[in-house]
């Protein structure tokens, strides 16, 4: 459980740390929390030559809402997020998906930019922020481009960050009006990741459905968003009729993923049902 | 190719040049000669191996001890002030916390953490805290009641103070 020998840098600045991405390119690793990264290193499934210890740079570690968005540092850790007062209050979808997160001592290291740069197909915070229909801003050589989190999430393990490229911030508008947030997971019960996370974000006017957003971890190869359920949602009554007619579409064209614990469709039952009881949960909830 | 770092543990400021692939819990035990800091599965879902680092608990295994520069660490062994027992390990101690003991000196860091956080917890919320902490030996339920013995000794310590 020893890794390859490395040397270790720590960036003091978000600058510092990508003019050293662009010196050593490929050789190096950018280190946030190291809690997907350490134990990937151990079992020398990554071997990187330079470490850019980013996880000190005071200024990417940060949760403030200006001008009507949401602004979350990518350097921000779990329990950052988990114990933020200001996210209880405008957006308790990003608490609540915190808690249910790895353990206390995961919480206090791994960071939300390390686990969305990292897209792991059965981590948490990738649910979450398709259904804030968040921006993910990446800084680069060039300077910096928005994505959204649609458009983020390629493939296992693969993102929309090129080589050279950090991510800065996650960013989505300020939930407004009547809302209601929920997030619902079915753990692995050994690695505590999701078999099925369903993560959903309704805003609701005069009982009918305004807006929705749903993202689901686990079930693909990559989080998505499931916009069947969406669709089935906008404007609609939100009974239970049509929650459960939603929740149906929970899997709609996607490949589910197979392995010794949970067959593809084992996990799209479990899409179906947990979306189900996500949407039931926000619902309650809206106010 | 080692890299000089400044850490202080239990008050004691250390330097030192270390590999920078040394795992804070290796540094910990051969370096610095804690050994009350176990290694359980060194992968990270044991929990063994957590101190608290600038007040965090975290696992000792999945941290390389370079990152901890400038960082003071709390280790089992630093945490009985001037020789007076931690209450959690008092609670530990009056609730058989334990059995082999090897997960304890993890379990009694991790809970220290969740007392600080949340003074009153109930036994759900210390079997949540306590996830990432895994014990084969005593089916946890006095762990639980050693957490909240401690809570209570706690409590009663600051309602004195006041
Ligand atoms: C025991 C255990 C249980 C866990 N349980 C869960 C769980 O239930 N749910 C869950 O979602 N996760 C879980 N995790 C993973 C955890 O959330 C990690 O913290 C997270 O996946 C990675 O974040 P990090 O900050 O630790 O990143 P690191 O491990 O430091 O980095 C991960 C990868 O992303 C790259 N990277 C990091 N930051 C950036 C950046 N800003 N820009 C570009 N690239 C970057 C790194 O180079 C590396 O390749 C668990 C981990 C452990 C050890
Ligand atoms: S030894 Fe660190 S978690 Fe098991
Ligand atoms: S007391 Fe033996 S492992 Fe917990």
């Amino acid at each position: 459980m020893i890794p390859t020998q490395f040397e270790y840098v720590a960036a003091k600045s978000l600058d510092e740390a990508l003019s050293l991405l662009g010196k050593h390119k490929d050789d190096a690793k950018l280190l946030a929390g190291g809690h997907s990264l350490i134990p990937a290193m151990k079992l020398r499934l990554a071997q990187p030559q330079v470490l850019i210890d980013i996880s000190r740079i005071k200024d990417l570690s940060y949760i403030r809402e200006e001008k009507g968005q949401v602004r979350i540092g990518s350097m921000t850790t779990h329990y950052q997020i988990e114990s933020s007062d200001l996210l209880r209050r405008i957006c308790p979808l990003l608490p609540e998906t915190a808690t249910h997160l790895g353990d206390v001592q995961v919480r206090n290291k791994g960071t939300i930019g390390g686990s969305l740069a990292h897209s792991d197909p059965a981590a948490d915070w990738p649910a979450a922020v398709l259904a804030l229909d968040a921006e993910i801003v990446v800084a680069g050589p060039k300077g910096e481009r928005a994505i959204k989190a649609d458009k983020f999430f390629v493939d296992l393990l693969t993102t929309a960050l090129e080589q050279g490229e950090i991510l800065r911030e996650v960013r989505f508008n300020t939930p407004q009006g009547t809302v209601g947030q929920s997030y619902v997971k079915v753990r692995h019960p050994a690695s505590g990741f999701a078999v099925v996370g369903v993560a959903v974000n309704l805003s609701v006017n005069g009982g009918k459905c305004q807006s929705a957003g749903v993202g689901i971890t686990g079930v693909a190869p990559k989080a998505y968003r499931a916009s069947g359920v969406e669709k089935a949602l906008q404007g609609n009554a939100l009974d239970a009729k049509t929650l459960s007619v939603a929740a149906a579409h929970a899997s709609d064209g996607v490949d589910a993923n197979t392995d010794l614990f949970a067959s593809g469709e084992y996990r799209r039952h479990l899409a179906e049902v947990y979306t189900r009881r996500a949407l039931g949960t926000a619902v309650s909830r809206a106010k | 190719m080692k890299t000089k770092i400044n850490v202080t543990v239990n008050g004691v400021s250390h330097q030192g040049e270390v590999e920078p692939r040394m795992l804070l819990v290796h540094y910990l035990r051969d370096a610095l000669n804690l050994t009350g800091t176990h290694i359980g599965c060194e992968t990270s879902l044991c929990g063994a191996c957590t101190v608290l680092v600038d007040g965090l608990a975290v696992k000792s295994c999945t941290l390389f001890a370079v990152q901890l520069d400038g960082s003071k660490v709390t280790t089992i062994e630093g945490l009985a002030a001037e020789g007076k027992l931690h209450p959690v390990q008092e609670g530990f101690w009056e609730h058989h916390g334990l059995q082999c003991g090897y997960c304890t000196p993890g379990m009694i860091m991790t809970a220290a953490q969740i007392l600080e956080r949340n003074p009153d917890p109930s036994d759900e919320e210390i079997r949540h805290g306590l996830e990432g902490n895994l014990c084969r030996c005593t089916g946890y339920q006095h762990i639980v009641q050693a957490v909240q013995c401690a809570a209570k000794k706690m409590k009663s310590k600051t309602a004195v103070a006041r």
